[in-house]
């Protein structure tokens, strides 16, 4: 059976990684693959890396540090962030990355899904949503979650992956560097209409939170970025708790 | 020599950097030639089966990987790559495959999701050269949606399980397929790497 993943998200901007709570208040911690390094030998199923660079020669910049951590690191990562086109797409799997996440591109043009999942197959292309809840209702977010797009977060899922996602990251906004537990009741929303892996993201506090949410079979792995860099949760400490939950992780 | 076969289908720089990584150097190469000298050869490949097939033929490299294998020349299909080495795939449409070995590639069918996109555990059918030295409880990452039906047993080395028994990892002789990805699967892919070279 699959084990459940554990994916430390790292965002990147000039060759370091930054963590920003609420997309606001950066601050500088590491080199990109030392960190990358630390969490693959520690356990992390996974890695994802967004460029927040947002500009051309960050762009460039960016792809010189997936092909370092292609060099590097021996387990499965997915970039994400600035990529618009088919073109960038092509890029950053060339490049070296697994798969390649697509927001904001996405919703402004579904077909990138399609024309990508027909080029490289839908295993590499993930859709990741922010959502919001909005009154009774969660809604697609997009901007680094300033804007509404008035897309329903369930109907959007539907459309993205029969267009050709393959794996889907839901980040709750409402929940993202709050810390107070993964939002269970959107994931489950999710998981119960489509059929492709989805990976929860924001909210991560404690282990309890991990356990929580991946309890069940509705979600396939649990992003987090804070508790991670700033070392509040360790992998192996947060793997031997989980799997004496009786979930099942690898140990490494 | 160490050749990783480029035909023009998707990322195959992530097998180079996994040789790399185990201190090996090995060459990317469409070249007839240098494919049927190299000491070992690497079939990689990512996206569908169909397009895949076409992209050796167009190079003419289907007869050449054929040959390569007639001839008794240790070949490793990874991922696509392994498919490849069988008969026959219902992925899009039927599409005849290499032939080297017997089975069809066939789509899951099954309540779980897919793809089937993680790390799994490998059970041994056998003990081989492929499979020596690994840990108990070896986990590998697996990215597919289609899987190896109908093959001869006795090829069979390392499955896993999804619902049903998928082939991990199948061996003929000198033909060997990896259904996972050993070049993204941590110190048991470094492990299965240098047992690959263990072939020459």
């Amino acid at each position: 059976m699959l084990t459940k993943r554990i994916i430390p998200c790292l965002d990147v901007k000039n060759n370091m990684v930054v963590k920003g709570k609420k997309f606001k208040n950066i601050k500088i911690l590491a080199d990109p693959v030392e960190l990358a390094k630390k969490y693959r030998d520690s356990g992390a199923d996974e890695l994802v890396f967004y460029d927040i660079s947002a500009t051309h020669e960050g762009r460039d910049i960016f792809l010189d540090t997936v092909r370092n951590i292609a060099k590097n690191i021996d387990i499965p990562f997915t970039v994400g962030g600035g990529i618009r086109t088919i073109n960038d797409f092509t890029n950053a799997l060339f490049a070296g990355a697994d798969k390649i996440s697509v927001n904001s591109a996405a919703v402004n043009n579904p077909e990138l899904i399609n024309e990508a999942s027909n080029k490289f197959g839908n295993q590499c292309v993930v859709l990741s949503l922010d959502v919001k809840t909005v009154g009774n209702q969660w809604k697609i977010y997009v901007n680094g979650g300033r804007k509404n797009t008035g897309l329903d977060a369930i109907q959007w899922a539907i459309e993205g992956v029969q267009r050709g996602a393959g794996e889907l990251v839901i980040n709750a906004i409402d929940e993202d560097g709050v810390q107070s537990g993964y939002a269970i009741d959107l994931m489950k929303a999710i998981a119960g209409v489509v059929s492709v892996p989805i990976i929860a993201s924001g909210g991560a506090g404690k282990l309890e939170h991990f356990k929580d949410i991946l309890t069940g079979d509705y979600v396939d792995g649990a992003l987090a970025a804070s508790v991670f860099h700033y070392n509040m949760i360790e992998i192996p400490k947060l793997k031997a708790y989980l799997a004496q939950n009786n979930i099942n992780i690898r140990r490494v | 020599m160490i050749v990783i076969i480029d035909y023009g289908v998707g990322n195959i720089l992530n097998v180079k950097n996994g040789f790399e990584r185990i201190g090996l150097k090995p060459i990317l190469t469409d070249d007839p030639v240098l494919i049927l000298q190299a000491d070992l050869a690497i079939l990689p490949g990512v996206g569908a089966f169909n397009a895949a097939m076409h992209q050796l033929k167009s190079r003419g490299l289907d007869e050449v990987i054929i040959q390569r294998a007639n001839s008794g020349k240790p070949i490793v299909g990874i991922c696509l790559g392994m498919q490849l080495l069988f008969e026959t795939s219902y992925e899009n449409e039927e599409t005849k495959g290499l032939g080297l070995l017997k089975g069809i590639i066939v789509p899951f069918k099954t309540r779980l999701k897919v793809p089937h996109m993680g790390w799994n555990k490998l059970f041994h059918q056998k003990n081989d050269l492929i499979n020596q030295k690994l840990p108990s409880d070896p986990f590998v990452y697996f990215v597919h949606s289609y899987y190896l039906k109908n093959f001869d047993e006795t090829d069979l080395v390392s499955y896993t399980e999804y619902d049903v028994k998928v082939p991990a990892i199948v061996r003929k002789h000198n033909i060997v397929g990896m259904q996972f990805h050993p070049e993204k699967s941590g110190e048991i892919g470094q492990q299965l790497l240098k047992n690959l070279k263990e072939l020459i």
